[in-house]
Protein backbone atom coordinates (compact mmCIF):
# COMPACT_ATOMS: atom_id res chain seq x y z
CA UNK A 1 0.00 0.00 0.00
CA UNK A 2 1.01 3.57 -0.99
CA UNK A 3 -0.01 6.50 0.60
CA UNK A 4 0.42 10.65 -0.58
CA UNK A 5 -0.21 13.11 1.91
CA UNK A 6 -0.67 16.35 1.08
CA UNK A 7 1.53 16.83 -1.75
CA UNK A 8 2.54 20.01 -3.06
CA UNK A 9 5.47 20.73 -5.59
CA UNK A 10 5.83 23.70 -7.85
CA UNK A 11 8.63 24.46 -10.05
CA UNK A 12 10.46 27.84 -9.85
CA UNK A 13 7.31 30.28 -9.59
CA UNK A 14 5.17 27.70 -11.32
CA UNK A 15 2.93 25.67 -8.85
CA UNK A 16 2.46 22.41 -10.37
CA UNK A 17 0.74 20.19 -7.86
CA UNK A 18 -1.38 21.29 -5.53
CA UNK A 19 -2.31 19.20 -1.75
CA UNK A 20 -2.64 15.98 -3.50
CA UNK A 21 -3.57 13.22 -1.04
CA UNK A 22 -4.77 9.48 -1.20
CA UNK A 23 -4.23 6.08 -0.94
CA UNK A 24 -2.90 3.08 -3.51
CA UNK A 25 -4.02 -0.22 -1.84
CA UNK A 26 -1.58 -3.74 -2.88
CA UNK A 27 -3.11 -5.95 -5.76
CA UNK A 28 -4.98 -3.80 -7.65
CA UNK A 29 -4.29 -1.56 -10.44
CA UNK A 30 -3.79 2.02 -9.25
CA UNK A 31 -4.42 4.73 -12.59
CA UNK A 32 -3.64 9.03 -12.01
CA UNK A 33 -6.09 9.86 -15.19
CA UNK A 34 -6.26 13.55 -16.84
CA UNK A 35 -5.28 15.30 -19.42
CA UNK A 36 -1.70 16.23 -20.87
CA UNK A 37 0.20 18.70 -18.78
CA UNK A 38 -1.55 18.41 -15.76
CA UNK A 39 1.19 17.18 -13.51
CA UNK A 40 0.93 13.25 -13.83
CA UNK A 41 4.28 12.69 -14.16
CA UNK A 42 5.22 14.77 -12.31
CA UNK A 43 3.43 12.99 -9.52
CA UNK A 44 4.65 10.10 -10.28
CA UNK A 45 8.13 11.27 -9.91
CA UNK A 46 7.56 12.63 -6.50
CA UNK A 47 6.24 9.01 -6.09
CA UNK A 48 9.03 7.44 -6.78
CA UNK A 49 11.77 9.91 -5.41
CA UNK A 50 12.89 11.37 -8.58
CA UNK A 51 11.83 14.68 -7.44
CA UNK A 52 11.27 16.03 -4.16
CA UNK A 53 7.95 17.03 -2.88
CA UNK A 54 8.03 20.79 -1.75
CA UNK A 55 5.24 20.30 1.05
CA UNK A 56 3.67 15.94 2.03
CA UNK A 57 4.94 12.57 2.25
CA UNK A 58 4.97 9.36 0.42
CA UNK A 59 4.60 6.00 2.72
CA UNK A 60 5.21 2.95 1.12
CA UNK A 61 3.28 0.64 4.01
CA UNK A 62 3.81 3.03 6.56
CA UNK A 63 7.28 3.70 5.71
CA UNK A 64 8.18 7.16 5.36
CA UNK A 65 9.77 7.28 1.89
CA UNK A 66 10.23 11.16 1.49
CA UNK A 67 12.43 12.19 4.69
CA UNK A 68 14.25 8.72 4.91
CA UNK A 69 17.60 7.85 5.97
CA UNK A 70 19.92 6.75 3.28
CA UNK A 71 19.72 2.61 4.31
CA UNK A 72 15.44 2.74 4.27
CA UNK A 73 15.62 4.91 0.91
CA UNK A 74 17.79 2.32 -0.79
CA UNK A 75 15.76 -0.77 0.73
CA UNK A 76 12.60 1.15 -0.71
CA UNK A 77 14.17 1.27 -4.07
CA UNK A 78 14.84 -2.13 -4.26
CA UNK A 79 11.57 -2.82 -3.90
CA UNK A 80 10.33 -0.58 -6.79
CA UNK A 81 10.18 -0.97 -10.28
CA UNK A 82 9.15 1.56 -12.87
CA UNK A 83 8.03 1.41 -17.01
CA UNK A 84 8.98 5.06 -18.15
CA UNK A 85 6.79 6.59 -20.95
CA UNK A 86 9.58 5.69 -23.65
CA UNK A 87 10.71 2.22 -21.81
CA UNK A 88 13.85 3.77 -21.49
CA UNK A 89 16.00 0.87 -22.22
CA UNK A 90 19.69 1.37 -22.30
CA UNK A 91 20.31 1.27 -25.55
CA UNK A 92 23.79 0.00 -25.70
CA UNK A 93 22.72 -3.49 -23.89
CA UNK A 94 21.05 -6.01 -25.16
CA UNK A 95 17.09 -7.35 -23.83
CA UNK A 96 19.03 -9.69 -21.40
CA UNK A 97 21.23 -7.30 -20.20
CA UNK A 98 18.47 -5.13 -19.53
CA UNK A 99 16.32 -7.08 -17.50
CA UNK A 100 19.26 -8.34 -15.97
CA UNK A 101 20.62 -4.84 -14.98
CA UNK A 102 18.45 -4.04 -11.66
CA UNK A 103 19.90 -7.69 -10.41
CA UNK A 104 23.57 -7.01 -11.20
CA UNK A 105 23.02 -3.82 -9.52
CA UNK A 106 21.14 -4.55 -6.77
CA UNK A 107 21.59 -7.97 -5.73
CA UNK A 108 24.70 -10.58 -4.86
CA UNK A 109 22.31 -13.27 -6.84
CA UNK A 110 24.85 -15.97 -8.85
CA UNK A 111 24.59 -15.22 -12.84
CA UNK A 112 22.72 -18.58 -13.71
CA UNK A 113 19.94 -17.56 -11.07
CA UNK A 114 20.46 -14.18 -12.87
CA UNK A 115 19.49 -15.71 -16.73
CA UNK A 116 17.10 -17.90 -15.32
CA UNK A 117 15.06 -15.00 -13.45
CA UNK A 118 15.60 -13.10 -16.60
CA UNK A 119 14.10 -15.95 -18.47
CA UNK A 120 10.93 -16.29 -16.68
CA UNK A 121 10.08 -12.54 -16.70
CA UNK A 122 10.46 -12.61 -20.22
CA UNK A 123 7.96 -15.33 -20.18
CA UNK A 124 5.72 -13.61 -17.82
CA UNK A 125 5.40 -10.69 -20.36
CA UNK A 126 4.78 -12.98 -23.20
CA UNK A 127 8.08 -12.71 -25.23
CA UNK A 128 10.94 -15.36 -25.29
CA UNK A 129 14.05 -16.29 -26.59
CA UNK A 130 14.66 -12.88 -27.56
CA UNK A 131 17.88 -12.15 -25.12
CA UNK A 132 20.47 -11.25 -27.45
CA UNK A 133 18.41 -8.63 -29.71
CA UNK A 134 19.01 -4.99 -29.03
CA UNK A 135 16.23 -2.06 -27.92
CA UNK A 136 16.50 -0.57 -31.52
CA UNK A 137 15.44 -3.89 -33.40
CA UNK A 138 12.10 -4.44 -30.98
CA UNK A 139 8.91 -2.93 -31.86
CA UNK A 140 6.90 0.06 -29.62
CA UNK A 141 5.14 -2.86 -27.69
CA UNK A 142 7.98 -5.18 -27.18
CA UNK A 143 10.02 -2.49 -25.97
CA UNK A 144 6.96 -1.99 -23.33
CA UNK A 145 6.82 -5.28 -22.32
CA UNK A 146 10.75 -5.53 -21.67
CA UNK A 147 10.48 -2.73 -20.28
CA UNK A 148 7.77 -4.34 -17.60
CA UNK A 149 10.20 -7.53 -17.41
CA UNK A 150 12.72 -5.07 -15.89
CA UNK A 151 10.50 -3.38 -13.86
CA UNK A 152 9.38 -6.46 -11.85
CA UNK A 153 12.45 -8.88 -12.50
CA UNK A 154 13.68 -8.09 -8.88
CA UNK A 155 10.28 -9.06 -7.01
CA UNK A 156 9.32 -5.44 -6.98
CA UNK A 157 6.65 -4.92 -4.28
CA UNK A 158 6.05 -1.57 -5.91
CA UNK A 159 5.02 -0.82 -9.72
CA UNK A 160 5.05 2.24 -11.45
CA UNK A 161 4.04 2.86 -14.79
CA UNK A 162 4.07 6.21 -17.24
CA UNK A 163 1.37 6.52 -19.90
CA UNK A 164 2.28 2.21 -20.71
CA UNK A 165 0.33 2.49 -23.78
CA UNK A 166 1.37 5.68 -25.21
CA UNK A 167 2.29 4.96 -28.89
CA UNK A 168 0.73 1.76 -28.97
CA UNK A 169 -1.95 1.29 -31.45
CA UNK A 170 -5.17 0.57 -29.29
CA UNK A 171 -5.08 -3.69 -29.52
CA UNK A 172 -1.45 -3.82 -28.44
CA UNK A 173 -2.31 -0.87 -26.03
CA UNK A 174 -5.32 -3.25 -24.35
CA UNK A 175 -2.87 -6.22 -24.10
CA UNK A 176 -0.70 -4.02 -22.36
CA UNK A 177 -2.69 -2.76 -19.74
CA UNK A 178 -4.32 -6.59 -19.30
CA UNK A 179 -0.76 -7.90 -18.95
CA UNK A 180 -0.13 -4.97 -15.73
CA UNK A 181 -3.04 -5.92 -14.65
CA UNK A 182 -2.51 -9.90 -14.84
CA UNK A 183 1.07 -9.20 -13.25
CA UNK A 184 -0.33 -7.22 -10.66
CA UNK A 185 -2.40 -9.96 -9.26
CA UNK A 186 -0.04 -12.66 -9.54
CA UNK A 187 2.92 -10.78 -8.13
CA UNK A 188 0.29 -8.90 -5.90
CA UNK A 189 1.93 -5.73 -6.38
CA UNK A 190 0.97 -2.11 -5.43
CA UNK A 191 0.55 -0.79 -8.89
CA UNK A 192 0.30 2.93 -10.33
CA UNK A 193 -0.35 3.88 -13.81
CA UNK A 194 -0.38 7.07 -15.18
CA UNK A 195 -2.28 7.26 -18.05
CA UNK A 196 -4.78 9.74 -20.51
CA UNK A 197 -6.38 6.39 -22.61
CA UNK A 198 -9.71 6.01 -21.37
CA UNK A 199 -9.92 2.48 -22.56
CA UNK A 200 -7.43 1.66 -20.14
CA UNK A 201 -9.17 3.69 -17.26
CA UNK A 202 -12.52 1.51 -18.52
CA UNK A 203 -10.30 -1.70 -18.85
CA UNK A 204 -8.05 -1.86 -15.46
CA UNK A 205 -9.61 0.92 -13.62
CA UNK A 206 -9.86 -0.75 -10.08
CA UNK A 207 -9.05 2.86 -8.37
CA UNK A 208 -8.66 5.99 -10.20
CA UNK A 209 -7.58 9.48 -9.63
CA UNK A 210 -8.77 12.30 -11.39
CA UNK A 211 -6.69 15.24 -11.89
CA UNK A 212 -6.66 18.58 -13.13
CA UNK A 213 -4.75 21.20 -13.51
CA UNK A 214 -2.23 19.74 -10.36
CA UNK A 215 -5.61 19.46 -8.39
CA UNK A 216 -7.14 15.98 -7.49
CA UNK A 217 -10.80 16.50 -8.20
CA UNK A 218 -12.30 12.94 -8.11
CA UNK A 219 -11.24 9.58 -7.14
CA UNK A 220 -13.31 6.41 -7.74
CA UNK A 221 -13.24 3.53 -9.62
CA UNK A 222 -14.32 2.45 -13.38
CA UNK A 223 -17.94 1.46 -12.44
CA UNK A 224 -18.35 5.26 -11.28
CA UNK A 225 -16.43 7.06 -13.45
CA UNK A 226 -18.87 6.89 -16.15
CA UNK A 227 -21.89 8.72 -13.38
CA UNK A 228 -19.88 11.27 -12.77
CA UNK A 229 -21.12 14.70 -11.50
CA UNK A 230 -17.97 16.90 -11.94
CA UNK A 231 -17.53 18.83 -15.01
CA UNK A 232 -14.14 18.68 -15.67
CA UNK A 233 -14.22 14.83 -15.23
CA UNK A 234 -17.05 14.63 -17.53
CA UNK A 235 -15.29 16.88 -20.27
CA UNK A 236 -12.39 14.39 -20.07
CA UNK A 237 -14.34 10.81 -19.74
CA UNK A 238 -16.68 11.96 -22.94
CA UNK A 239 -14.09 14.04 -24.96
CA UNK A 240 -15.09 11.69 -27.91
CA UNK A 241 -18.57 11.75 -29.85
CA UNK A 242 -18.62 8.05 -29.44
CA UNK A 243 -17.99 8.15 -25.82
CA UNK A 244 -20.98 10.89 -25.96
CA UNK A 245 -23.35 8.55 -27.98
CA UNK A 246 -22.71 5.64 -25.53
CA UNK A 247 -23.82 7.77 -23.06
CA UNK B 1 31.03 17.03 -8.73
CA UNK B 2 30.38 15.97 -5.06
CA UNK B 3 27.80 13.51 -6.02
CA UNK B 4 30.76 11.86 -8.09
CA UNK B 5 31.69 10.39 -4.90
CA UNK B 6 28.93 9.28 -3.06
CA UNK B 7 27.05 5.76 -2.94
CA UNK B 8 28.95 4.32 -5.60
CA UNK B 9 28.13 0.69 -7.21
CA UNK B 10 30.30 -2.67 -6.99
CA UNK B 11 33.95 -1.62 -7.59
CA UNK B 12 34.07 -4.24 -9.94
CA UNK B 13 31.49 -3.17 -12.02
CA UNK B 14 33.14 0.16 -12.63
CA UNK B 15 36.75 -1.82 -13.43
CA UNK B 16 34.23 -3.04 -16.53
CA UNK B 17 32.38 0.12 -17.40
CA UNK B 18 36.09 2.11 -17.78
CA UNK B 19 37.64 -0.92 -19.86
CA UNK B 20 34.56 -0.16 -22.02
CA UNK B 21 35.24 2.94 -22.07
CA UNK B 22 38.99 2.49 -23.07
CA UNK B 23 38.04 0.89 -25.99
CA UNK B 24 35.25 3.20 -26.93
CA UNK B 25 37.85 6.37 -26.01
CA UNK B 26 40.84 5.09 -26.77
CA UNK B 27 41.43 2.67 -29.74
CA UNK B 28 38.24 3.92 -31.32
CA UNK B 29 40.14 7.58 -31.76
CA UNK B 30 43.11 5.75 -33.09
CA UNK B 31 42.55 6.26 -36.45
CA UNK B 32 41.68 9.49 -37.07
CA UNK B 33 44.51 10.39 -34.25
CA UNK B 34 47.21 8.66 -36.46
CA UNK B 35 45.97 10.63 -39.94
CA UNK B 36 46.12 13.98 -38.42
CA UNK B 37 49.68 13.48 -36.76
CA UNK B 38 51.31 11.86 -39.60
CA UNK B 39 50.04 14.71 -41.43
CA UNK B 40 50.53 17.60 -39.15
CA UNK B 41 54.65 16.33 -38.91
CA UNK B 42 54.89 15.97 -42.75
CA UNK B 43 53.25 19.76 -43.23
CA UNK B 44 55.38 21.21 -40.22
CA UNK B 45 58.64 19.62 -42.11
CA UNK B 46 57.82 21.19 -45.60
CA UNK B 47 56.77 24.65 -44.19
CA UNK B 48 59.87 24.55 -41.90
CA UNK B 49 62.07 23.92 -44.35
CA UNK B 50 60.26 26.08 -46.84
CA UNK B 51 60.30 29.35 -44.51
CA UNK B 52 63.86 28.68 -42.71
CA UNK B 53 66.29 27.34 -44.17
CA UNK B 54 68.97 29.66 -45.97
CA UNK B 55 73.00 29.02 -46.26
CA UNK B 56 73.49 30.14 -42.88
CA UNK B 57 71.20 27.90 -41.08
CA UNK B 58 72.13 23.64 -40.81
CA UNK B 59 69.15 21.03 -42.06
CA UNK B 60 69.00 19.57 -39.03
CA UNK B 61 67.16 22.79 -37.72
CA UNK B 62 64.50 21.58 -39.47
CA UNK B 63 63.59 18.02 -37.38
CA UNK B 64 64.58 19.82 -34.53
CA UNK B 65 61.69 22.66 -35.15
CA UNK B 66 59.54 19.77 -35.95
CA UNK B 67 60.68 17.50 -32.63
CA UNK B 68 59.93 20.81 -30.31
CA UNK B 69 57.06 22.44 -31.72
CA UNK B 70 55.09 18.42 -32.32
CA UNK B 71 56.04 17.90 -28.36
CA UNK B 72 55.20 20.93 -27.34
CA UNK B 73 52.50 22.19 -28.67
CA UNK B 74 50.71 20.68 -31.50
CA UNK B 75 50.85 16.58 -29.87
CA UNK B 76 48.70 18.01 -27.17
CA UNK B 77 46.74 20.45 -28.48
CA UNK B 78 45.79 19.77 -31.88
CA UNK B 79 45.05 16.05 -30.65
CA UNK B 80 42.94 17.64 -27.78
CA UNK B 81 40.47 19.31 -30.66
CA UNK B 82 40.41 16.55 -32.36
CA UNK B 83 39.44 14.66 -29.47
CA UNK B 84 37.39 16.88 -28.44
CA UNK B 85 35.64 16.90 -31.61
CA UNK B 86 35.40 13.03 -31.65
CA UNK B 87 35.10 12.01 -28.01
CA UNK B 88 33.68 14.95 -26.56
CA UNK B 89 30.74 15.42 -29.06
CA UNK B 90 30.30 11.31 -28.33
CA UNK B 91 29.75 11.66 -25.11
CA UNK B 92 27.30 14.72 -24.84
CA UNK B 93 25.35 12.77 -27.42
CA UNK B 94 25.24 9.42 -25.41
CA UNK B 95 24.66 10.92 -21.89
CA UNK B 96 21.81 13.38 -23.36
CA UNK B 97 20.15 10.81 -25.34
CA UNK B 98 20.02 9.16 -22.12
CA UNK B 99 18.93 12.17 -20.38
CA UNK B 100 16.26 13.01 -22.47
CA UNK B 101 14.63 9.07 -22.88
CA UNK B 102 14.41 8.96 -19.56
CA UNK B 103 17.47 6.19 -18.90
CA UNK B 104 19.36 8.45 -16.53
CA UNK B 105 15.91 8.60 -14.37
CA UNK B 106 16.00 4.54 -14.90
CA UNK B 107 18.91 4.46 -13.38
CA UNK B 108 18.19 6.56 -10.62
CA UNK B 109 15.04 4.66 -9.74
CA UNK B 110 17.35 1.68 -9.41
CA UNK B 111 19.23 3.69 -6.43
CA UNK B 112 22.55 3.48 -9.20
CA UNK B 113 24.66 6.98 -8.94
CA UNK B 114 23.92 7.77 -12.03
CA UNK B 115 26.18 11.05 -12.30
CA UNK B 116 28.87 8.41 -11.04
CA UNK B 117 28.26 5.46 -12.63
CA UNK B 118 27.72 7.22 -15.96
CA UNK B 119 30.29 10.07 -15.54
CA UNK B 120 33.30 8.42 -13.81
CA UNK B 121 34.27 5.57 -16.19
CA UNK B 122 34.49 7.96 -18.75
CA UNK B 123 36.70 10.39 -17.16
CA UNK B 124 39.00 7.66 -16.10
CA UNK B 125 38.85 6.34 -19.09
CA UNK B 126 39.76 9.74 -21.16
CA UNK B 127 42.66 10.22 -18.19
CA UNK B 128 44.00 6.98 -19.17
CA UNK B 129 44.05 6.65 -22.81
CA UNK B 130 44.48 10.72 -23.85
CA UNK B 131 47.90 10.42 -22.78
CA UNK B 132 48.90 7.28 -24.79
CA UNK B 133 47.23 8.85 -28.23
CA UNK B 134 49.42 11.91 -27.37
CA UNK B 135 52.94 9.52 -27.20
CA UNK B 136 51.71 7.69 -30.51
CA UNK B 137 50.46 10.87 -32.11
CA UNK B 138 54.46 12.87 -31.39
CA UNK B 139 55.94 9.83 -32.11
CA UNK B 140 53.74 9.56 -35.82
CA UNK B 141 54.02 13.47 -36.37
CA UNK B 142 58.17 13.27 -35.79
CA UNK B 143 58.11 9.84 -38.56
CA UNK B 144 55.78 11.66 -40.82
CA UNK B 145 57.85 14.57 -40.69
CA UNK B 146 60.60 12.23 -41.63
CA UNK B 147 58.86 10.30 -44.48
CA UNK B 148 58.34 13.69 -46.41
CA UNK B 149 61.40 15.07 -45.48
CA UNK B 150 63.77 12.55 -47.45
CA UNK B 151 60.72 11.85 -49.86
CA UNK B 152 60.65 15.57 -51.14
CA UNK B 153 64.42 16.11 -50.42
CA UNK B 154 64.59 18.82 -48.47
CA UNK B 155 66.55 16.68 -45.66
CA UNK B 156 68.41 13.90 -45.17
CA UNK B 157 67.31 10.87 -43.31
CA UNK B 158 70.45 11.23 -41.36
CA UNK B 159 70.55 14.97 -40.76
CA UNK B 160 66.91 14.43 -39.48
CA UNK B 161 67.34 12.20 -36.89
CA UNK B 162 70.73 14.45 -35.90
CA UNK B 163 68.09 17.11 -35.59
CA UNK B 164 65.99 15.35 -33.32
CA UNK B 165 68.23 14.10 -30.67
CA UNK B 166 70.53 18.04 -31.03
CA UNK B 167 69.85 19.52 -27.43
CA UNK B 168 66.56 17.77 -26.41
CA UNK B 169 64.82 19.00 -23.24
CA UNK B 170 64.13 16.19 -21.52
CA UNK B 171 61.57 18.51 -19.26
CA UNK B 172 59.54 18.45 -22.67
CA UNK B 173 57.84 14.91 -22.26
CA UNK B 174 56.96 15.24 -19.00
CA UNK B 175 55.30 19.22 -20.08
CA UNK B 176 53.48 17.13 -23.16
CA UNK B 177 51.60 14.60 -20.56
CA UNK B 178 50.91 17.21 -17.93
CA UNK B 179 49.29 18.99 -20.63
CA UNK B 180 47.50 15.63 -21.95
CA UNK B 181 46.05 14.54 -18.39
CA UNK B 182 44.17 18.57 -18.27
CA UNK B 183 43.30 18.70 -21.58
CA UNK B 184 41.92 15.31 -21.48
CA UNK B 185 40.11 16.27 -17.97
CA UNK B 186 38.42 18.95 -19.30
CA UNK B 187 37.17 17.61 -22.57
CA UNK B 188 35.57 14.47 -20.65
CA UNK B 189 34.35 16.44 -17.72
CA UNK B 190 32.67 19.39 -19.65
CA UNK B 191 30.90 17.06 -22.13
CA UNK B 192 29.90 14.95 -19.19
CA UNK B 193 28.32 17.95 -17.79
CA UNK B 194 26.95 19.45 -21.46
CA UNK B 195 25.02 15.78 -21.78
CA UNK B 196 23.91 14.90 -18.47
CA UNK B 197 22.27 18.30 -18.16
CA UNK B 198 20.40 18.34 -21.06
CA UNK B 199 16.79 18.98 -21.03
CA UNK B 200 14.22 18.77 -24.61
CA UNK B 201 14.34 16.80 -27.09
CA UNK B 202 16.82 15.71 -30.23
CA UNK B 203 17.38 18.97 -30.84
CA UNK B 204 18.91 20.23 -27.19
CA UNK B 205 20.92 16.75 -27.65
CA UNK B 206 22.36 18.34 -30.76
CA UNK B 207 22.93 21.14 -28.89
CA UNK B 208 24.69 19.70 -26.23
CA UNK B 209 26.73 18.19 -28.28
CA UNK B 210 28.00 21.28 -30.23
CA UNK B 211 28.39 23.20 -26.71
CA UNK B 212 30.60 20.62 -25.52
CA UNK B 213 33.11 20.71 -28.07
CA UNK B 214 32.76 24.76 -28.37
CA UNK B 215 33.57 24.82 -24.56
CA UNK B 216 36.31 21.84 -24.58
CA UNK B 217 38.40 23.91 -27.55
CA UNK B 218 38.05 27.41 -25.41
CA UNK B 219 39.25 25.87 -22.57
CA UNK B 220 42.10 23.50 -23.63
CA UNK B 221 42.88 26.85 -25.44
CA UNK B 222 43.12 29.11 -22.22
CA UNK B 223 44.67 25.95 -20.20
CA UNK B 224 47.32 25.66 -22.95
CA UNK B 225 48.13 29.14 -22.40
CA UNK B 226 48.20 29.09 -18.55
CA UNK B 227 50.21 26.12 -18.67
CA UNK B 228 52.56 27.74 -20.87
CA UNK B 229 53.04 30.63 -18.79
CA UNK B 230 53.45 28.65 -15.48
CA UNK B 231 55.29 26.03 -16.95
CA UNK B 232 57.92 27.26 -19.34
N1 LIG C 1 11.52 19.61 -14.51
C1 LIG C 1 10.55 20.50 -14.74
N2 LIG C 1 10.82 21.82 -14.66
C2 LIG C 1 9.84 22.74 -14.85
N3 LIG C 1 8.57 22.44 -15.16
C3 LIG C 1 8.24 21.16 -15.28
C4 LIG C 1 9.21 20.10 -15.07
N4 LIG C 1 8.59 18.92 -15.23
C5 LIG C 1 7.31 19.20 -15.53
N5 LIG C 1 7.09 20.54 -15.55
C6 LIG C 1 5.80 21.20 -15.82
O1 LIG C 1 4.83 20.56 -15.05
C7 LIG C 1 3.62 20.43 -15.76
C8 LIG C 1 3.11 19.03 -15.70
O2 LIG C 1 3.93 18.18 -16.46
P1 LIG C 1 3.72 16.60 -16.54
O3 LIG C 1 3.64 16.05 -15.17
O4 LIG C 1 4.82 16.07 -17.41
O5 LIG C 1 2.35 16.46 -17.28
P2 LIG C 1 1.59 15.13 -17.68
O6 LIG C 1 0.35 15.15 -16.87
O7 LIG C 1 1.28 15.25 -19.14
O8 LIG C 1 2.47 13.97 -17.38
C9 LIG C 1 3.88 20.92 -17.17
O9 LIG C 1 3.30 22.18 -17.31
C10 LIG C 1 5.38 21.00 -17.25
O10 LIG C 1 5.75 22.09 -18.03
MG1 LIG D 1 3.50 12.55 -18.61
Amino acid sequence: MIEIKNISKSFKDKQVLFDISGTFEKGRTNLIIGASGTGKSVLLKCLVGLLEPDVGSVLFDNRNFTNANKNLTTQIRREIGMLFQGSALFDSKNVEENIKFPLDILTNTPENEKIEKVNHCLELVGLEKINDKMPSELSGGMKKRVGIARAIVNDSKYLFCDEPNSGLDPLTAIKIDDLILELTQKLNTTTIVVTHDMNSVVEIGEYIMFLHEGKKLWEGNNKKILKTKVKELNDFVFSNKLMKKIK
Amino acid sequence: MISLLERREKFRTYVSLTINECIKIGYDSLFIVSIVSIFMGAVTTIQTAFNLVGPLIPDYVISLVVRDMTLLELSPTIIAIVFAGKVGSNIAGELGTMRITEQIDALEVMGVNSSSYLVLPKIIASLLMFPILVIISATLAISGGYMAGVLTDVITGQEYIYGLRYEFNPFNIPFALVKSYVFAFIVASISSFQGYYTSGGALEVGKSSTNAVTNSCIFILIADYILAQVLL
